[in-house]
């Protein structure tokens, strides 16, 4: 190779005057010894990319230890590395064009660094993928494409090194371009060219080889100028995983990464899981640094209009294009822990900044990565890939990989180290199995969460029912389950043979806590409205319900407010004497002493009486979890 | 900034290293930032006041080789105030009462006594389980091969044979047994990028990186060992410029990375930055 050039020089943008100072991120992959980093090394040296004197430095240490000078050892810096010709771990490489900068990643070959090649790889928007020629298509060059296919790397060029060796043959070129296009075919992946190379000759590299005329595609830095940076997701559905809540001055401000989408203030966001819904107030940005929107990979800190509770873990959308939440999944997991991966043993599992202790419920399938062929055993050995069901203790937010793969996609962590990745294909809603009476802990386990009975007490046209339908709204898009027993269809049904006597108000208040209570036994959250005035008759219900967690919610309004409220015209009924013993007004209205929550719905708006409510489900339904977690 | 602000170079690493910074913050229980007063961790101090609204919430470290140029002393004062940030000063008076220091002993000695060792008897002291550093990747061959968490064990060593995986957003956030995770936002900038944002945000630095005589420092170390590059860039605009050209190596001027073949690895692996 006689002269050098830049990479612009061969491939010149169509807007010149535009740099591009994104920089493109090309992992370089391949079976080990198939020349990756000697590629990476002549790439270097043939963009004229190498600082001053590295070229003439190491060919000088390598006189001095009588070894061969090789262009790897300009990246192999490591001792150990120099010692065993193998690329430890992975290096980066920045270099840059007039038109864009580089970094490319030399991950490493050999079979025990898998890990290190994961690592490479999953920040890469291109692969360059090394065969060499004489050895043809080996173990890692099969396993090395099953994980660019998992991690998500869609943009491939196979580079057939060592071209020099089989005298430049086209036939045995375009045999291994063949072998090979039907392996990644069965990945789903294409590769956009198989470029036939001889790097350590720099043919086809930069420069154009004249020992290969057949060869009518690009050069390798013609096909890098060529690579595309990632898909811009902000156009997806907003997934905003919270990392932190933060306080000054009395702000809560939370902050987290946009993964997805775009946010602004003003937006209403729901939190999964969870369920609690609140708007944007304001971004909280250090003075002088004000943004207007956060896009994907933005780091936002903003303020909610209303206080809610918010914590490290979930993640916030906007409430018409929610996360799944759930506890179940099957996914495809790439294995590196040294120790197998077993069934029925619990994991931590990191889905963005959710960290929950999680249970591969079962193994389904294990493929060996190279020849793709299932592999019978019991556990899951290192550096192959499962299909396994995921069970999760808590819920979790997520999407299918499929429909968005930033938050399609987790680690499993065991021993406080990052062990293995998995991308999520299907949700498990339903479960199938068991034998014997069903029991109140496997109707807990599906739901997800404990029953609960939610009491909404207090006068006609106090907001009970205006509240409860928020609540169960809030849980129903939360993913529980919840039913609302609503005093006024109890009334025209059930209750048709009751009136309004003492006697007949509390055999109402007996038959709503009956119904409630089946409804908790199916593993419900029971939201009754019922005006139930008198306390002994409450806590004969509380007492009825003593299996289950119970809520008391006192939702209190002066009369003056509710009569003048009125939606049903009872109030205007009772004072033409229309309806007897009306409470109150001609009847009493005994308010509770210690309702667990107290709602002063003409002070407060319907949304803080709602996250009143749900705070205090959330603290007894955590208490109770422990009860069923394991 | 613009609507689209973060489509721009800068503002995409800026925003990665805010995640990275909360990240840290977020899992591990004590952090502290050692701080050189040099460039990249004058861009690590902006950086962490964006990530927390204004207010870094964890303390700053310097280690104090008493080999410092004069200026670093008066700009540490004055970058101190601006900052407004809770500063620990350590200097390893042991080893400089035994005499220790550059006239009598090999750079890769001194960097060894006067930093590191200080270093982890601070961590000792103060039992941080994270230490945000700034390094970065295009600085050296080794710290390529880095992590954004990159656990040291007890003894502050880097085992680079074994280092975790990280990916998706995953990384190693518990600290070995008695040890510590270096926490790294700035490893996938380059010096060019360094230099553009400081112009960009206006981040105060000391006036040492600028040409005096034809000499300007492009990497600030302990004084002896320590040297001036040629250079005429005298002010920012000059000095990336310059950066654009260049293909002299950023530690060049930076002794103790050329005692031996691969005394920088040497140095890393016992647990310098």
């Amino acid at each position: 190779m006689s002269q050098t050039s830049h990479l612009s020089s061969v491939q010149k943008s169509a807007q010149p005057d535009i740099e591009d100072m994104r920089k493109m991120h090309v992992v370089v992959v391949g079976h080990v010894d198939h020349g990756k980093s000697t590629f990476v090394g002549r790439l270097l040296h043939d963009t004229d990319s190498l600082p001053n004197g590295k070229l003439e430095q190491v060919r000088k240490n390598c006189a001095a230890e009588g070894m061969e000078f090789e262009y790897a050892f300009l990246l192999d810096a490591l001792i150990e590395e120099q010692e065993q010709n193998i690329t430890i771990d992975t290096t980066r490489i920045f270099f840059r064009t007039t038109q864009r900068a580089y970094a490319i990643i030399d991950a490493p070959g050999h079979k025990e660094f898998l890990k290190n090649m994961v690592t490479g790889a999953a920040s890469a928007s291109a692969a360059l993928l090394l065969i060499d020629a004489n050895e043809g298509v080996m173990d890692q060059s099969r396993r090395h494409a099953f994980l660019l296919s998992l991690l998500g790397v869609k943009q491939l060029v196979v580079l057939v090194n060592k071209m020099d060796l089989i005298k430049h043959d086209q036939s045995t070129y375009e045999k291994i371009k063949v072998e090979y296009t039907a392996f990644l075919k069965s990945l789903g992946l294409t590769a956009v060219h198989f470029i036939p190379i001889a790097a350590k000759h720099g043919e086809n590299v930069v420069q154009r080889s004249d020992k290969m005329s057949w060869w009518k595609g690009p050069t390798v830095a013609e096909a890098l100028d060529n690579f595309k940076h990632e898909d811009d997701l902000t156009g997806l559905p907003l997934r905003l995983p919270v990392s932190d809540i933060y306080r000054f001055d009395h702000r809560r401000i939370i902050a987290g990464r946009v993964e997805a989408g775009a946010i602004r203030p003003g937006d209403e966001l729901i939190f999964q899981p969870g369920g609690r819904r609140s708007t944007v107030r304001t971004f909280e940005d250090w003075p002088g640094h004000s943004r207007d929107v956060v896009g994907t990979s933005g780091s936002a800190n903003f303020s909610l209009s209303e206080q809610i509770f918010v914590e490290r873990g979930q993640v916030a959308a906007h409430p018409n294009q929610q996360p799944r939440v759930g506890r179940e999944f099957r996914a495809r997991i790439f294995w590196l822990g040294k120790e197998p991966l077993q069934q029925n043993k619990t994991y931590r599992l990191r889905l963005l900044t959710q960290n929950v202790e999680a249970v591969i419920a079962k193994i389904e399938k294990i493929t060996d990565a190279s020849s793709l062929e299932p592999i019978e055993a019991s556990t899951v050995p290192r550096d192959t890939i499962c299909e396994v069901i995921v069970r999760s203790t808590r819920p979790i937010a997520f999407d299918l990989h499929s429909e968005c793969a930033i938050t399609g996609r987790f680690a499993i962590e065991d021993k406080g180290r990052i062990n293995g990745g998995g991308i999520i294909l299907d949700s498990i809603t339903e479960k199938t199995s068991g034998e014997g009476k069903v029991t109140a802990a496997e109707r807990t386990a599906r739901a997800g969460h404990s029953p609960a009975v939610i009491w909404f007490t207090g006068l006609s046209g106090s907001g009970k029912s205006t509240i409860a339908e928020l609540v169960e709204r809030r849980l129903f898009d939360a993913g529980k389950k919840v039913f609302r027993v609503d005093g006024d269809d109890l009334r025209t049904a059930l209750n048709r043979d009751l009136g309004f006597s003492a006697t007949d108000r509390a055999e109402s208040v007996r038959r709503a806590s009956a119904v409630a209570g089946l409804f908790a036994n199916a593993g419900h959250i029971a939201l009754v409205t019922l005006i139930a005035p008198l306390a002994a008759d409450r806590a004969k219900a509380r007492a009825a319900l003593a299996n289950h967690a119970f809520i008391e919610v006192f939702v209190d309004a002066p009369l003056e407010v509710c009569e003048s409220r009125d939606v049903k015209g009872l109030y205007a009924k009772a004072r033409r004497g229309e309806i007897p013993e009306f409470t109150g007004i001609s009847s009493p209205y005994e308010a509770p002493e210690a309702p667990e929550v107290h709602i002063r719905t003409d002070k407060l708006s319907t949304t803080q009486a709602v996250e009143l409510v749900i705070n205090a489900l959330d603290k007894i339904l955590e208490s109770k979890a422990e009860d069923w977690e394991v | 900034m613009s609507r689209n602000a973060q489509n721009d170079h800068l503002t995409r690493l800026e925003q990665t290293s805010i995640h990275i910074f909360r990240e840290a913050f977020a899992n591990f229980r004590s952090v502290c930032m050692p701080w050189s007063m040099g460039k990249d961790s004058n861009v690590l101090i902006w950086l962490a006041r964006k990530a927390f609204c204004g207010k870094i919430p964890f303390p700053l470290l310097h280690i104090d080789t008493t080999y410092e140029f004069p200026e670093m002393y008066e700009f540490r004062e004055k970058a101190k105030e601006i900052h407004g940030v809770d500063l620990i000063v350590r200097i390893n008076e042991d080893a400089i009462r035994r005499g220790i220091g550059y006239a009598t002993h090999d750079p890769v000695t001194v960097t060894h006594e006067l930093k590191t060792v200080p270093l982890k008897a601070a961590i000792d002291e103060f039992k941080w389980d994270a230490l945000v550093t700034g390094i970065r990747r295009d600085e050296d061959p080794t710290r390529a091969k880095e992590r954004w968490f990159s656990p040291r064990s007890a003894e502050g060593v880097w085992d680079y044979k074994d280092q975790p995986p990280e990916f998706w957003g995953q990384f190693a956030s518990t600290a070995p047994e008695g040890g510590h995770v270096r926490v790294q936002p700035l490893l996938e900038w380059t010096e060019l990028d360094i230099w553009e944002y400081i112009r960009r945000e206006n981040i105060p630095n000391p006036t040492l990186y600028f040409a005096r005589n034809g000499k300007r420092f492009r990497s600030l170390g302990c004084h002896p060992i320590t040297h001036p590059v040629d250079s005429p860039a005298s002010n920012i605009d000059e000095v990336i410029e310059e950066l654009k050209l260049t293909r002299v190596s950023e530690r060049a001027g930076r002794a103790q990375d050329h005692v031996g073949r691969n005394s920088m690895q040497a140095l890393r692996a016992k647990g310098f930055m």
